[in-house]
């Protein structure tokens, strides 16, 4: 039987008594929540906190999905994916994060891992998520435990920073769809927008100090909004993607008014093509439909935010030949106007 | 109360499994997989890669199929928790049990039981649908979905959905187009 390593833990039942222990343990705490990504690195001794602060009963961040007048969809962070997939606004305003939350891993692990806990998803590597005695044997990499600095990256050996992979599925959709975030610490709370959560650094690879933790998301109200999310991955179950594609339009006077397009499983944050939104703002639709030679541009524009290496499930570089693939499939859906319309 | 007065330390806790009330010392860093096997002596509940790949330890939590490897003990307490040996009364086989022999649904049998927590789960819900929806049915590919975390080595997956699937007949809950092949 692999055990978890030793570690101090906390069962905290109020957002004020978390965040006052986040505060006294100074950064060596984590927090954990359905502990589907943490427990298993923490069985491999990937991860070996000190101290776990779960947040399992904090009645703040379990409240319901809620409709707010002015802001739109309020999401605690600790529901869990079956709830968001299985919830009646989501379904109703967003049936894309729906369905994506319902294609994350397992529903096993749908039932335990919450919504927070995917959009803090630890970044991934073949170099990184790998047992003791593996990582000993190449001499650990740069995303190392504590404690061994200077060790280069294994994948990229020239680069300055870790290049391990964000498989979170929900993040770049989230970023489409121009959530933000209400992050808190015993200093008070903060709201930052979902895309500026994320930093392309395999390491340090979100914007939330060691004492915050994230407490809710808020989802705009759609406006017609048409959104998508694909993913590549190797079964249609358990793996994480190894490229993601969310897609959001905003369509108004039979003109594209509104498009973003976030790739990830590319790098280590959720990267926005910005090329591939220029072709598609302004451009006007044939019969409600993103006309053909429209897509194809937007979707080649892509390729070039598309910066796999080979640190996970199949060769980079037909990862980022099927970026411009999956960019133009997403598209391509959008135009189905019975699946993944949001209102 | 200072806040490190709540450190590692073993905590008592009481775990209803299948019904029956333990009382236990456990420490927070055990699983409730470790528990079941090794302090219940409940080791119907099978261990896999341990890293909720598998699902062979797959076991109901108020009534919702978790994994038993990736969930705290202490974490259980007040809550239901349902293994394989709480699925048969007594001497009668839960009726997913009965179709699983009679279509011969396991093989090595190490993924069966996670299997069968996860299958009852998605029965007792459909059954309870149908209750305010009597047009409700199981489709195969719901089954399938439903069983999307729980790998079998043997590769045996079309006897355990026919057998889920003769199970949801029994209880009236799925329409079959095609009779059951009796070569297999």
């Amino acid at each position: 039987m692999i055990r978890l390593p030793e570690f101090s833990y906390y069962s905290p039942k109020t957002l004020r008594e978390t965040l006052k222990i986040l505060a006294s343990e100074r950064g060596k705490a984590r927090a954990v929540a359905g502990g589907t990504d943490l427990f298993p690195n923490m069985k491999r001794r990937v991860q070996t906190p000190a101290v776990l602060v779960s947040l399992n009963q904090v009645k703040e961040l379990h409240r319901n999905i809620s409709r707010r007048r002015s802001a739109g969809i309020v999401i605690p962070s600790g529901s869990t994916l079956s709830e968001v997939s299985r919830n009646q606004l989501i379904q109703q305003f967003y049936p894309s994060l729906s369905k994506t939350a319902s294609s994350i891993a397992t529903p096993l692990i749908q039932n335990m891992g919450t919504i927070g806990g995917n959009l803090c998803l630890d970044t991934r590597c073949t170099y990184y998520n790998q047992s003791p005695e593996w990582r000993e044997s190449v001499g650990y990499c740069m995303k190392a435990p504590e404690g061994k600095p200077d060790i280069p990256c294994r994948v990229a050996p020239g680069s300055p920073q870790c290049v391990a992979v964000n498989s979170s599925d929900t993040a770049p959709l989230f970023c489409a769809l121009q959530g933000e975030f209400t992050l808190v610490s015993s200093d008070g709370e903060r709201k930052i927008k979902a895309c500026d959560f994320y930093r392309n650094d395999g390491e340090l690879y979100l914007n939330l100090k060691p004492d915050e933790i994230l407490s809710e998301m808020i989802l705009p109200l759609p406006e017609n909004l048409k959104v998508c999310y694909l993913k590549l991955r190797r079964r249609g179950s358990f793996d994480f993607p190894v490229l993601g594609v969310a897609a959001a339009l905003k369509i108004a006077n039979q003109k594209v008014e509104e498009a973003r397009i976030f790739l990830n499983a590319v790098s280590s944050a959720p990267i926005e093509a910005a090329e591939s939104e220029k072709i598609l703002i302004g451009s006007s639709l044939e019969d409600g439909k993103l006309k053909k030679e429209t897509i194809a541009k937007s979707a080649r524009q892509a390729v070039k935010y598309s910066a796999p290496y080979d640190n996970t499930d199949f060769y980079a570089f037909w990862r980022k030949e099927m970026t411009e693939v999956f960019v133009k499939r997403a598209l391509e859906s959008l135009n189905e106007p019975e699946i993944l319309k949001e209102l | 109360m200072p806040i490190n007065a709540e450190r590692s330390r073993k905590k008592l806790t009481s775990l209803k499994v299948n019904g029956r009330v333990y009382e236990k010392a456990l420490s927070p860093i055990s699983t409730l997989l470790e528990i079941l096997r090794e302090d219940l002596g409940l080791t119907g509940t099978k261990h896999g890669c341990e890293l909720g790949e598998c699902g062979a330890c797959a076991v109901l939590l108020n009534d919702v199929p978790v994994l038993s490897c990736l969930t705290l003990a202490v974490e259980c307490e007040g809550k239901e928790i349902t293994t394989i040996e709480g699925l048969a009364d007594g001497n009668r086989l839960h009726p997913l049990q009965t179709a699983f022999a009679e279509l011969g649904a396991a093989q090595c049998g190490y993924c069966t039981s996670g299997i069968l927590c996860v299958a009852k789960s998605l029965l007792d819900k459909a059954a309870q649908e149908k209750k305010s929806n009597p047009g409700r049915e199981l489709s195969r590919a719901e089954i399938k979905e439903a069983l999307s975390g729980n790998i079998c080595r043997c590769t045996g997956y079309l006897k355990i959905i026919e057998a889920i699937e003769l199970t949801a007949e029994r209880l009236n809950l799925f329409h079959r187009c095609e009779p059951v092949r009796e070569d297999r």
